[in-house]
């Protein structure tokens, strides 16, 4: 690999000697010789598994429950529904402010999404929880669900989740996220060319390899070892606090070897409930998804809509971008509202356009709880945008680099969300695409700069 | 429940335990025997990360029930390296930045030891069709794929 030191020489102090050198990962040795211990790499005599009853409904009132007939299935120890869980309503970001509590650990009186859990059962056997689940008698009555994201949110459409009390977050800006720069309207009405088009996308699985689970251990001390693969410990850590109202000096989290995670491992749902099982029965207890779980129950990256109008002159300049986002949360916040905010300050794009107005919106809806996912919020908007650079660019008549090169932000440019442009380096990294891929574009964008203004 | 007694070679030493019927090699190897390089990615047959070999054949443990393993002898990746020093495969998957995670690392390292000991020279294909029954998230497959040409050049090399 070359490594380009003319690029910012007056700004860098450094040698990066590191840099294009290849170093051994310290992980490898025990990846190839089958030492990593991942979290389910460990056995603890007299353990328990644990398994959920789960909702068969995208949304259903919880008329009652019956578990008479499990408690009694050979080998069943315990069974948990809402009423054992200490504080059952929670939120993964209320730990930075993010509310309201809005989602349930064990489904109590409703459930919001097909797979939702609703009982835990703790037997001595993986085939004897499992057996036991089916053995549990839940009376659902079934409810209108909506899953369009459109749908969701006109008048009259079901209430997906009570603890929002509407089918979107509320942020402190109103109903969606904000961001007003310049005069949208009027750059539209000077362009030359308008284009809106809309955009989707599916949610996705992450399909790690692993699949999502914990094993937690009673120590003789009154603590609970908890060894898992969460991607986000301490989120987790205080969220089982939280939840069990325990003090987190009692809770102690073993981790950081992930099996793949992909963000699909931050959300806090394994953890809580087999530290309850744990320690309501002083035994340790094994909680792992099955396949279908991972693929069916773990969070997923969110559907998104984005739709983009855009204004350009013939000179290749975008005058104005209008964008609506929507994100499908599914029945629970989780990370999404974060995700819809994160969308919103993105979506001019790494590009300057002097009038900018962006409108993100967190949706629920009857579908899977989404969260986390390799630049959730960020990813599919990149999708939309670049294709619909593409499209401009066609549009005017012009080369999709030369276009890209018009309109790059470079240091100094004020961005919509009003946070100044620095280390931008757009420029020169496709000054570097342009060579790598012998996709030449005309002199004078090669002899551009993101941070000496005027080509 | 009878337990059932299985007696097998496990990385060439003598294994003996007594199993409930139905309990697959994956959870005998992992939970009985202690030997956790075998990893339960799906205990479904597809993802391969619990692969291993029986008598030279490459098997899934967690679609093999331990019971019929009598007698057998069976290798995993937790048994490849002698004395310390890395199998020419391990050296190269660390060489060639094969693993991230890790998590279907032992599994692949399986198949591509059987394909080298039936293929000591195989095409970039042989490899391919090979490793078709391991799934990897993280790589992309590539790095893993050009680990396996590499040893089997080291080892074409040590032969020569």
């Amino acid at each position: 690999m070359e490594l380009r030191k003319s690029y910012f020489a007056d700004q860098r102090k450094d040698d990066l000697h590191e840099i294009g050198q290849p170093r051994p990962r310290s992980d490898s040795p025990g990846h190839v010789t089958g030492k990593t211990a991942y979290f389910a790499d460990r056995n603890f005599p007299g353990m328990l598994h644990l398994k959920m009853v789960r909702s068969p409904y995208h949304h259903a009132r919880i008329r009652s429950i019956d578990t008479s007939e499990a408690q009694m299935h050979p080998g069943v120890v315990k069974i948990l529904t809402a009423k054992d869980v200490p504080h059952n309503v929670y939120t993964i970001l209320i730990l930075i402010q993010i509310g309201p509590e809005d989602e349930t650990v064990l489904a109590d009186g409703k459930v919001r999404w097909k797979g939702e859990a609703v009982v835990a059962v703790l037997a001595e056997t993986e085939r004897a929880a499992q057996e036991a689940t089916a053995k549990v008698k839940v009376d659902y009555e079934v409810l209108p669900a909506v899953f369009d994201m459109e749908e969701a949110l006109k008048p009259g459409a079901p209430v997906v989740n009570e603890y929002h009390g509407r089918n979107y977050y509320l942020y402190d800006s109103g109903e969606c996220r904000k961001v007003r720069f310049g005069d949208v309207e009027a750059g539209f009405a000077g362009a030359d060319h308008v284009l809106e088009q809309t955009y989707q996308s599916s949610p996705i699985e992450h399909a790690p390899t692993e699949t999502t689970g914990c094993i937690v251990a009673p120590e003789g001390n009154d603590r609970f070892t908890c060894y898992t693969n969460t991607q986000a410990m301490f989120f987790t850590l205080d969220n089982a606090s939280i939840i069990l109202q325990m003090p987190g000096n009692r809770l102690h989290f073993v981790g950081g070897t992930v099996g793949g995670g992909f963000g699909g491992k931050v959300d806090v749902i394994v953890e809580p409930i087999a530290i309850l099982g744990a320690k309501l029965t002083g035994r340790p207890v094994s909680f792992i998804y099955s396949r279908e779980e991972e693929m069916q129950i773990s969070s997923p990256r969110a559907a998104e809509k984005v739709v983009i109008k855009d204004g350009a002159m013939k000179d290749g300049r975008i005058v104005a971008r209008k964008v609506t986002g929507y994100t499908d949360a599914g029945a629970y916040s989780r990370h999404s509202p974060y995700g819809a905010q994160k969308g919103a300050g993105h979506y001019p794009g790494p590009y300057t356009i002097p009038n900018v107005w962006i409108d993100t919106y967190c949706v629920y809806t009857n579908r899977t709880p989404s969260s986390a996912m390799r630049g959730f919020g960020v990813t599919i908007g990149d999708f939309a945008l670049e294709v619909q650079m593409d499209k401009l660019a066609r549009l005017i008549g012009m080369d999709p680099l030369e276009f890209r090169f018009i309109n790059a932000y470079r240091d100094g440019d004020m961005k919509a969300h009003r946070q100044p442009t620095e280390g931008a380096a757009l420029i020169e990294c496709m000054q570097e695409a342009s060579r790598a891929a012998n996709w030449p574009v005309a002199e004078k964008f090669m002899a551009m700069s993101s941070y000496a203004k005027g080509a | 429940m009878a337990k059932i007694p299985v007696q097998f070679t496990l990385n060439g030493a003598e294994k003996a335990e007594f199993i409930d019927s139905g309990t697959t090699l994956l959870h005998a190897l992992r939970d009985k025997i202690g030997d956790t390089s075998p990893k339960g990615g799906c205990h479904q047959g597809t993802c391969g990360a619990c692969s291993v070999i029986i008598d030279g054949e490459l098997r899934l443990s967690c679609l093999t029930l331990a019971e019929t393993c009598n007698g057998a002898a069976i290798t995993t990746t937790s048994g490849l390296s002698q004395g310390g020093v890395l199998h020419p495969l391990q050296r190269a998957f660390l060489d060639a930045f094969a693993t991230q995670c890790g998590f279907c690392t032992p599994g692949m390292i399986m198949a591509a030891k059987v394909l080298l000991d039936h293929t000591p020279d195989p095409s970039r294909d042989e490899v391919v069709e090979a490793l078709s029954g391991n799934i990897c998230r993280c790589t992309g497959y590539e790095p893993i794929i050009q680990a396996v040409l590499t040893a089997a050049r080291s080892n074409s090399q040590n032969a020569a």
